[in-house]
């Protein structure tokens, strides 16, 4: 439905940004100290899989009850 | 609900937990219940007012818990429905004053000696004491959220205290939907509060200004008929006492839109 006027709805956004706000209330995480975290893993991630920088990804996810910290790294 | 004793709670304030007290309480009471309602909000009492029944209050709940009044002395019958009662909180005394321990035992006797068939409890706004008091002597809550960032993340806070304190019949009242920003998807829907808070709904009250009027006479809106949130709410009462009842379409059935879902053949 209304295919005619795509534009980015406004609760698309708030709902993602709510996912995540809630997932380190849950967790009772400060969101700066996780992200400090996931960019000190991509260093050391960095140094050690030089060829694969833009393939790494550190990220957060909610599985069931817990939040999860996944590190992606393709080992080819 | 199997639960009798229901706290209506929230964590943000002014979301509508009084407003739905008073709704689901008077609306209890018009389907044959022995209802009694509660106001902890102790220094800022409200529910008498939102009630029409201010002019009537003599003793409060801390007098009660303190033993100056017997809990049928307190407690204010309403002459427009059988069945239904209201306790007042106190408006001098300060929070300190209430006990949990023995709120929770005037709820039970409310329950097991004055032959109540629920009592609805008006919590007040946080999630500190007084929260903490109102969900004591709770077998299930409602949660009143507005399809709204800070109600939702404030919900979210309350709904994991409540499964900390072991009160487990938890259903969401989504109040304030405004069903046409939620069809330009401005605002959340109902299946988006659910999905992120994962508690089913009880009720949808679309955004009414019936609501507001309705508490400048005080008198509830399920005492007249004609009104979308009077009917939303009388229907959270049935869904309470177990009746299967289908959450009605607030899209609008005018309009552009709607001439043109008729058109697709939507619903
Ligand atoms: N569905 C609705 N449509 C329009 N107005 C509403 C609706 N629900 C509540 N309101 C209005 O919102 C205001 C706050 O409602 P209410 O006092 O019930 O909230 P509350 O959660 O009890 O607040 P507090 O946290 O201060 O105790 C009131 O003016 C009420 O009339
Ligand atoms: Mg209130």
């Amino acid at each position: 439905m209304a295919w005619f006027w795509q534009r980015n709805k406004s609760k698309d956004v708030l709902k993602e940004r709510l996912k995540l706000t809630l997932a380190y209330d849950r967790a009772q995480l400060a969101p700066g100290m996780v992200d400090a975290l996931k960019n000190d893993l991509l260093d050391v991630l960095k140094r050690y899989f030089p060829a694969e920088q833009e393939a790494l990804k550190v990220e957060l996810e909610q599985r069931g009850e817990k939040v999860v910290m996944i590190a992606n790294i393709p080992l080819r | 609900m199997k639960a009798r004793a229901i706290v209506v709670t929230s964590g943000k304030g002014g979301v509508g937990k009084t407003t739905t007290t008073a709704n689901v309480g008077a609306a209890l009471a018009k389907l044959g219940e022995r209802v009694a309602v509660i106001d902890v909000d102790v220094g800022l009492r409200n529910l008498d007012v939102v009630m029409g029944l201010e002019g009537r209050v003599v003793f409060d709940l801390i007098d009660v818990l303190e033993g100056r009044c017997k809990r049928s002395q307190a407690l204010i019958k309403d002459k427009r429905l059988e069945g239904l009662f209201l306790l007042p909180a106190s408006q001098t005394r300060d929070k300190e004053a209430l006990d949990s321990e023995k709120f929770r035992l005037l709820v039970r006797a409310l329950i097991e000696e004055d032959a109540f068939d629920r009592v609805l409890i008006d919590s007040p706004a946080g999630i500190e004491r007084g929260f903490q008091t109102a969900a004591t002597p709770a077998e299930g809550a409602l949660v009143v959220v507005n399809p709204e960032v800070s109600s939702v993340r404030d919900a979210d806070r309350i709904i994991g205290m409540l499964e900390a304190r072991e009160v487990r019949e938890n259903f969401l009242v989504i109040n304030r939907l405004r069903p046409k920003m939620v069809e330009r998807g401005d605002m959340l829907s109902v299946e988006d509060v659910q999905e992120i808070l994962g508690l089913k709904p009880i009720g949808i009250v679309p955004e009414d200004e019936k609501v507001l009027i309705s508490s400048n006479e005080g008198e509830p809106l399920v005492l007249k008929n004609g009104s979308i949130a009077g009917s939303a709410f009388m229907d959270v009462a049935r869904r309470i006492r177990g009746e299967e009842v289908p959450f009605p379409d607030l899209r609008e059935k005018s309009g552009f839109m709607g001439a043109l879902r008729k058109l697709l053949g939507g619903s």
